[in-house]
């Protein structure tokens, strides 16, 4: 009853080809931004927002970007870790170097680095396909990772290999609280996920999705493969390389190589096959599913606390989150995205189904 | 033979082989197509008529030999480029983007024509989603014109074979070909199907001077709207004429008729 | 016979040595790979669990061959189990579906080695002495380690035995039917979940005897998890799905780390080792894609 499109006609391809087509889904988009702008911050407890929100959003930005890679693009990437550490690194030493530039800006140059790199990294894929292509991008992984653990240079020389990130401003006004460190990553998630979403509703997106279904089809109706595997590899790093940038300087607060390693690539390739891939609210799903799930893991563990010791439930929790995983991929192979579009479509036709 | 008042040659085939390791796919083919003919390559299953298809549009390279198009000479055209040429095909088994809709499989075959850049694109801003607008009229153009308005919006791969066909005979005519490839367009499908296509591609061929080379198995279908047919056998050319000389050439009723009937 | 070119033969030839332990484990990889176009990205898992579960049953007393019997008795279950209950309901699956699954595989096989054992590090002594082979070290000044030929004698035995038993043979012919096509093979009445399970039972054989080796030298503990990952360089160089690309190419790849690490890793930082055995499979991947044994893939369209 709620949701139904009846009445709503589409005189002209404009409205049809609008980025939210269904009244209903306007209004629902309307009202999360309101509530994550003025309802959150009223109801959530400082230490939700940065423990929770913060890196949820931050794992967002970074699951759209796989996402264009590997789910629009069908490009398997196990170097998402890397794209985001020079997104970190670059941001640092922007920051740190010219701290003339604005820190927005910073954030924006960060990801443009990233970008190239990512270009460098997917420059074999137009001879190398599949599971080379997964090694390849892990070969970029350790190598950043060595990288930013041999030379003290990105980190301004500090000998632990560490640093903590400078203060940011904006326009004058100084970055320090939670909230303000919540407004300036949404900022970036809002602006971050419309443009994705037009990218991929765009004539880049059906390049990328023709690639992934069918290269030689794609191919012989004039896409040029390269150009497009390689605007789905700069995109993308660039997502990976805002949301390093950002996971260093809003969430964690220091420069770190050891938070870009690679089992933080597979943590984002989790959240866009949970979430589904080639959705783009699936990488707000899946990451809201891989920051909420120790979280419950945890919980359950704390009535248990005392019983078991602590490195018990550790291995315990390793099982079940690998466990859910296989689960996961068994029952709904294209994620919660999926399950949420099917009850869409039921809801749209309820109560008469047929 | 070919139709004798000013012809122009659109494609010249000359001498083409291809060869994969030992195996010979084609050998020492040639052939000319006209400008606005409808022209079919005939022969029994593996005599390298898909193969054929594939070295015109740039799939593979050949072996020896020189295609021409529009009278140029062309080295080692990556299917693309020939995309740019205005050549378009469809593939003996489907091959649509089967994670797309309807509507996105045929705007495909118009993002040659679409010059938004990428930041454009993101934020959709004026000429970006001008373009898209305009295009998407080309395409609501050729949905209705091959009839498939209640599909637009199905994710393709939930479609029977035969509208399956259909659409990828869309995709390739959004792009707006000079040459348009069929590889066994009719392929699996009932006689009233058949004969939708038919009249697709004479439609095509007629309204817009399309220029079609078609391969099909169905012999009624290949005689009734081929202004010149080519026959191969085992990679070779073993007849080339108007429908009804084919017909009744003894070597092609030796190979494939003879058999087929 | 001048030391720098004793030492020279010497690095090149630990580095091969070292190099037979790769094909070893790169034959896990493309065993599975073969049967069911996946990337098992579980294969450093299986070594811990593998390791740690023989290193366990040492440690209560048992005999070192009932000790190898049961902890492989124990891999060839996991490999049933894993089919039944992981691959059996994602057979008709994308194979990234499957390699997901894999990677979650090795989550679970993570939490559940030092679950039901522990994470301590495990000092593991299999009988072979870690020594200079010392005739060789006399007559020619060039150093090896017995130990490393030991381990090369036992996995060179092991990779030939296994190619040879999936080369040749029924079960050879259904692996290959498989590999080429898994639809088909099943419509001739090849079992595919029984050759799943083999080529699952395999990898984990290769991985107890990887973890054995690799425990030896570095104590049975969790990071013995990630030697699975320096084999995959060997898997780019040979192919996925060449059982003899996997033996050269390990050979290649252990050579030339040895070799790069020793004469290019001062020059640059060191520690180059956990990349450049990619950098070099990565070079050789621009010139010719399809690997060292892999077959040209001809499009069909």
């Amino acid at each position: 009853m709620l949701y139904r499109e009846t009445g709503q006609f589409k005189t002209s391809y404009k409205k049809d080809m609008a980025i939210f087509p269904i009244r209903q889904d306007r209004w629902a988009l309307i009202a999360t931004l309101i509530f994550v702008v003025v309802g959150v911050p009223l109801l959530a407890t400082e230490h939700v927002i940065a423990g929770y929100l913060i890196p949820l959003l931050i794992w967002a930005i970074a699951a759209i970007g796989l996402n264009i890679l590997t789910g629009y693009t069908g490009q398997l990437s196990l170097g998402h870790g890397a794209f985001m550490a020079v997104g970190a690194y670059s941001a640092y030493n922007l920051a740190a170097r010219v701290p003339e530039i604005p820190i927005i800006l910073v954030f924006l140059l960060a990801g443009l680095i990233a970008a190239i790199f990512g270009v460098l990294v997917g420059s074999p894929s137009l001879r190398i396909k599949g599971f080379y292509l997964a090694v390849a991008t892990l070969a970029a992984q350790f190598f950043v990772e060595w990288v930013f653990a041999t030379f003290p240079w990105f980190v301004g020389g500090a000998a632990s290999m560490v640093i903590d990130t400078p203060k940011m401003t904006i326009f004058g006004y100084q970055i320090t609280t939670t909230l303000d460190n919540y407004y300036l990553v949404l900022g970036f998630v809002v602006v971050g996920t419309l443009y994705a979403k037009n990218l991929v509703r765009s004539e880049i997106g059906r390049a990328w999705m023709a690639i992934r279904d069918m290269d030689v089809a794609a191919e012989v109706i004039g896409i040029r493969p390269l150009y497009t595997k390689l605007s789905a590899f700069a995109v993308s790093s660039f997502y990976g390389g805002v949301a390093g940038a950002l996971y260093a300087f809003c969430y964690v607060k220091s420069v770190d190589f050891t938070a870009f390693d690679l089992f933080v690539s597979l943590k984002v390739l989790f959240m866009i096959i949970i979430g589904g891939m080639g959705s783009i609210l699936g990488c707000f799903l899946g990451a809201a599913f891989i920051v909420v799930l120790p979280i419950i893991l945890n919980e359950i563990a704390h009535l248990f606390a005392g019983q078991i010791p602590s490195a018990m439930l550790s291995n315990i929790e390793h099982m079940i989150f690998g466990g859910l995983i296989i689960f996961f991929l068994i029952v709904e192979p294209h994620g919660l995205a999926r399950l949420w579009m099917t009850a869409k479509e039921k809801l749209r036709l309820w109560p008469f189904p047929h | 033979m070919a139709t004798e008042h000013q012809s122009e040659t659109l494609l010249k085939v000359d001498a083409i082989s291809l060869s994969f390791g030992g195996v010979h796919a084609l050998v020492d083919v040639s052939f000319d197509i006209q400008k606005g003919e409808i022209f079919s390559i005939i022969g029994p299953n593996g005599a390298g008529k898909s193969s054929m298809l594939n070295v015109i549009n740039g799939v593979y390279q050949p072996t020896q030999g020189t295609i021409t198009y529009k009278g140029e000479v062309r080295q080692g055209m990556r299917p693309h480029e020939a995309a740019v040429q205005g050549i378009a095909r469809t593939f003996q088994n489907v091959a649509l983007f089967k994670g797309m809709n309807t509507i996105d499989n045929l705007m495909t075959g118009r993002n040659l024509k679409m010059k938004s850049n990428l930041l454009m694109q993101g934020f959709y801003w004026g000429p970006a989603q001008n373009e898209e607008i305009v295009h998407r009229q080309a395409v609501e153009n050729i949905i209705d014109f091959l009839e498939i308005q209640s599909i637009r919006k199905t994710p393709v791969g939930r479609l029977p074979y035969g509208l399956q066909k259909r659409v990828e005979l869309g995709r390739a005519l959004a792009a707006e070909p000079t040459l348009l490839l069929l590889d066994e367009p009719m392929a699996g499908m009932n006689l009233e199907e058949k004969e939708n296509t038919c009249r697709f591609i004479l439609d095509v061929n007629e309204e817009l001077g399309t220029t079609i080379v078609l391969i099909e198995h169905d012999m009624s279908v290949v005689m009734d709207i081929s202004d010149r047919v080519i026959v191969l056998d085992y990679g070779r050319k073993i007849s080339e004429g108007a429908p009804d000389t084919v017909r009744n050439d003894q070597k092609v009723i030796d190979a494939y008729l003879g058999v087929a009937h | 016979m001048p030391v720098e070119l004793a030492f020279a033969i010497e690095v090149l030839i630990a580095g091969l040595l070292s190099g037979v332990m790769y094909s070893l484990v790169a034959l896990g990889f493309v065993l599975i790979f073969k049967a069911s176009g996946v990337f098992n990205f579980a294969q450093g898992a299986m070594v811990l669990f593998a390791a740690l579960t023989f290193v366990r049953i040492l440690e209560m007393g048992v005999n070192f061959w009932l000790a190898i019997a049961i902890a492989l008795a124990v891999m060839i279950l996991l490999a049933v189990i894993i089919e039944r209950v992981m691959l059996r309901p994602l057979v008709a699956q994308p194979v990234i579906i499957l390699f997901m699954a894999t990677i979650g595989l090795n989550y679970f096989l993570e939490g559940l080695a030092q679950g039901i054992w522990d994470s301590q590090v495990h000092g593991l002594d299999i009988g072979i002495p870690d020594v200079p082979w010392m005739s060789i070290l006399e007559s020619t000044n060039i150093l090896i380690s017995l130990f490393d030929v030991w381990t090369a004698v036992i996995c060179g035995v092991l990779v030939l035995f296994l190619a040879f038993f999936f080369q040749k043979g029924r079960i050879g012919r259904a692996l290959r039917a498989v590999a080429d096509d898994n639809q088909a093979a099943m419509s001739v009445g090849i079992p595919l979940q029984l050759i799943w399970a083999i080529v699952w039972a395999a990898a984990g054989m290769v991985a107890l005897v990887a973890g054995a080796i690799w425990g030896q030298r570095l104590g049975v503990q969790f990071s013995i998890s990630l030697v699975a990952l320096k084999a995959l360089p060997v898997l780019i160089l040979g192919g996925f799905n060449s059982i003899a690309g996997a033996i050269i190419g390990g050979l290649i790849i252990g050579a030339s780390e040895k070799l790069a690490e020793v004469y290019l890793g001062p020059i640059i930082g060191g520690g180059i080792e956990s990349w450049a055995a990619y950098f070099i499979a990565m070079l050789f991947l621009i010139v010719r894609p399809q690997g060292l044994f892999g077959e040209k893939i001809i499009e069909r369209v």
